[in-house]
């Protein structure tokens, strides 16, 4: 505690002791829940209650033996990994364009990109249910990539926007000056230093998709739902030990992402850093 | 033709230098758009022409016009004060008739029975017992005969309100209003006036996650903002790692720990704190600490980042100067938080107000906000308009809102420029 330097009267110190408890306190209460639920995945009982009769693997069991599990996690992949490329494309360009573009329309045009994310997700849903339905794409794979694309891209526009803002743009001149034509100039000087920001975005753009059910609920036939959909029917009729077992792949999955994320931010920094 | 080409060739020389730069930057701008646009022309397809579409549906009334085309001609000229004229009944007698054989009665009826209940039946056995077209001069006694409320006014002029193309009767529903028999607007019969309550329902458990989660996100962004960073980002994964961790893992977690043979009554249980397991899900307090969980992380992100903004040196200007703390604190550093207080505000209230899938899944009957009814008229009971206009009301409150916060976040960025 002595590492803060304004600390220097007692009533000082009690305040920053009364941060640090309250604040163990919410990242208590943050984490619990979702340490608390991976235990009991291991459960030999089917009951969701400490203290564990045992450990065993058998609720993972049921869930790779199960088509139903098996089915949703597969649209998960299927539709997370085509909705993250499509959003990659359309965002992409789009960023690249915004950046570039100077108009007093700009901002209402960004408002607009940038609204999917904004809008209560059960209006989008219903939307889509409506105007989906008529030319047949509800229930189909492609109505849901196309729905989760359009959730998916504002990320990607988000963090390879701010990407381009700490760009150089004269490293894209300079390559122009050398005779480099824009596509070349593209591909090897601007898309190398921006990777990570697509990296970043597409893992948002999949993180988007994996974790989406209210476009899923309405828009799903039985042969689309995902993994998420799953969970919802499944903790509405009754939750069983194979819900805590989808729960913490999932959560694996969120982990996995996260650090991902965390290795391209510090790679970023470290970058910064030596430049400077 | 040949001119333009004359000075194009000779741009190099003849053209001025400003001109030219001119045209280059025009040109660039065209290019910029045309990568911009791939991603318009989709949201539009994907997202804006949807909802345009939902909202279209709030006010198209075209059920009853379709169904009843000659009693909707007919009640044109009506002026509701009386019943309307033998002609008005001959027209609905051979409307009902045609609709019998075509089978769509049901589709009037449906959207009319919204409007009056019990309007169903009325169309419906009328249907039923009507034999024939009725002798010319007859109509209004033949349907008076079988069904009497062919000779009250309200049954006409629910006809006549519905006769389309546009309405406003869903939008004014969503509101608890209706328009009487004379055509004013007036407050919903109060067993079907339940809007207003859900609107302030939604209302008061978006209020109460956001003061929570202010509450519990001021001292954790504090303190991530005042440690060194090698430290606060160790801390950040407490914040990130529940961001990052599906919703539905997390309100699947909620309830699995508050359930009455749950973690949390357990452990109470085991303390000698409680003899009975308390509720603790299902209800109010399960989905304000659900909600609460999920969107703390929304709270704290952009109240790091304004803290962060702050300069220490402040505090220790104003300490040098002889403020005490509580006075440093309250007049130099929560100000400069305002900004961002603001925007985690109304970010995590924003998206509280749509929220759907943790009460839905952790509330009980009274704590179902407005998006668990657009949902159930729309898959439900099919009552689209009606889940159309309540989505409208949804969604005016949810862009007034976004507004304001672009203007507190653009704000927000002005003033980190000036102190940088």
């Amino acid at each position: 505690m002595s590492d803060n330097p304004s600390l220097r009267t007692p009533s000082q110190r009690i305040a920053w002791a009364a941060t640090i408890i309250v604040s163990t306190l919410v990242f208590i209460f943050l984490i619990a829940p979702i340490l608390a639920i991976m235990p009991l995945s291991f459960s030999s009982g089917s009951y969701l209650t400490y203290p564990l009769p045992g450990l065993s693997l058998r609720w993972y069991d049921d869930f790779i033996n199960s088509p139903r599990w098996m089915n949703s996690l597969k649209n998960s992949m299927i539709i997370g990994v085509a909705s993250t490329l499509l959003s990659m494309v359309f965002g992409t360009l789009a960023a690249l364009g915004l950046a570039q573009w100077k108009s007093r329309l700009k901002p209402l045009v960004l408002a607009f990109v940038l609204s999917p994310v904004v809008v209560p997700g059960v209006i989008t849903a219903v939307g889509l249910y409506f105007f989906f339905a008529p030319i047949g794409l509800t229930g189909s794979y492609l109505g849901l990539i196309l729905a989760h694309t359009a959730l998916a891209t504002p990320f990607v526009v988000i963090t390879v926007g701010a990407t381009l803002q700490s760009f150089d743009t004269n490293l894209a001149r300079a390559a122009a000056s050398l005779g480099a034509s824009p596509l070349y100039a593209f591909r090897r000087v601007i898309l190398p230093l921006i990777l990570p920001g697509l990296a970043s975005g597409a893992l948002f753009a999949f993180a988007t998709s994996f974790d989406e059910v209210v476009i899923v609920l309405f828009m799903a036939g039985p042969e689309q739902r995902t993994l998420p959909r799953e969970m919802f029917s499944g903790i509405r009729e009754n939750i069983s030990p194979t819900i805590t077992a989808a729960a913490v792949i999932l959560t694996t999955v969120s982990v996995i992402l996260l650090a991902t994320m965390e290795g391209l931010r510090r790679r970023n920094e470290r970058l910064k850093g030596g430049n400077a | 033709m040949t001119d333009a080409l004359l000075t194009g060739a000779d741009a190099s020389t003849e053209v001025p230098l400003k001109r030219r730069l001119r045209r280059a930057e025009r040109t660039r701008q065209v290019k910029a758009l045309a990568l911009v646009l791939p991603l318009l022309v989709f949201l539009l397809f994907t997202f804006a022409g949807p909802i345009a579409g939902m909202l279209w549906r709030a006010v198209d009334d075209r059920e009853v016009r379709q169904v009843l085309p000659q009693t909707v001609a007919a009640l044109a000229d009506w002026d509701g004060k009386d019943l309307p004229d033998e002609k008005a009944f001959a027209a609905l007698a051979g409307d009902i008739l045609a609709a019998r054989t075509s089978g769509t009665i049901a589709i009037a009826a449906k959207r009319l029975n919204y409007a009056l209940n019990g309007f169903r039946t009325i169309l419906t056995s009328t249907a039923r017992n009507l034999k024939a077209v009725p002798e010319p001069g007859t109509a209004r006694e033949t349907l008076g005969k079988i069904n009497p409320a062919w000779r009250d006014r309200a049954t006409w002029a629910t006809i006549k309100d519905a006769s389309g193309p546009v309405t406003g009767f869903y939008l004014l529903g969503a509101l608890d209003l209706v328009r009487n028999v004379d055509g004013a607007v007036v407050a919903a019969p109060a067993d079907q006036a339940i809007y207003r309550n859900v609107f302030t329902r939604t209302f008061i458990i978006s209020l109460s996650v956001t003061v929570l989660c202010l509450i519990l996100g001021f001292p954790v962004a504090y303190l991530l903002a005042t440690l060194p960073p090698g430290r606060s980002n160790l801390l950040m994964i407490f914040v990130l790692l529940p961001f990052w961790t599906s919703l539905l893992v997390r309100t699947c977690a909620w309830i699995v720990l508050l359930q009455s043979k749950g973690v949390v009554n357990d452990s109470l249980h085991w303390l000698g704190i409680i003899d009975e397991p308390l509720r603790l899900i299902y209800n109010r307090f399960g989905v304000c600490v659900a909600m609460t969980h999920v969107l703390l992380p929304f709270m704290i992100l952009p109240l790091y980042s304004s803290m962060k903004a702050i300069s220490p040196a402040y505090m220790r200007a104003a300490a040098s100067l002889g403020a005490p703390p509580v006075t440093a604190f309250l007049r130099i550093y929560l100000p400069q938080t305002l900004p961002g207080i603001g925007a985690g505000s109304l970010l995590v209230f924003i998206l509280a107000l749509g929220y759907y899938i943790t009460p839905a899944l952790v509330g009980g009957a009274a704590d179902q906000m407005i998006s668990y009814f657009i949902a159930l008229y729309t898959t439900e009971t099919a009552n689209w308009g009606l889940a159309s206009a309540l989505g409208a009301v949804l969604l005016l409150a949810t862009v007034l809102l976004a507004l304001v916060y672009g203007k507190l976040v653009q704000g927000q960025q002005v003033t980190g420029g000036m102190k940088n």
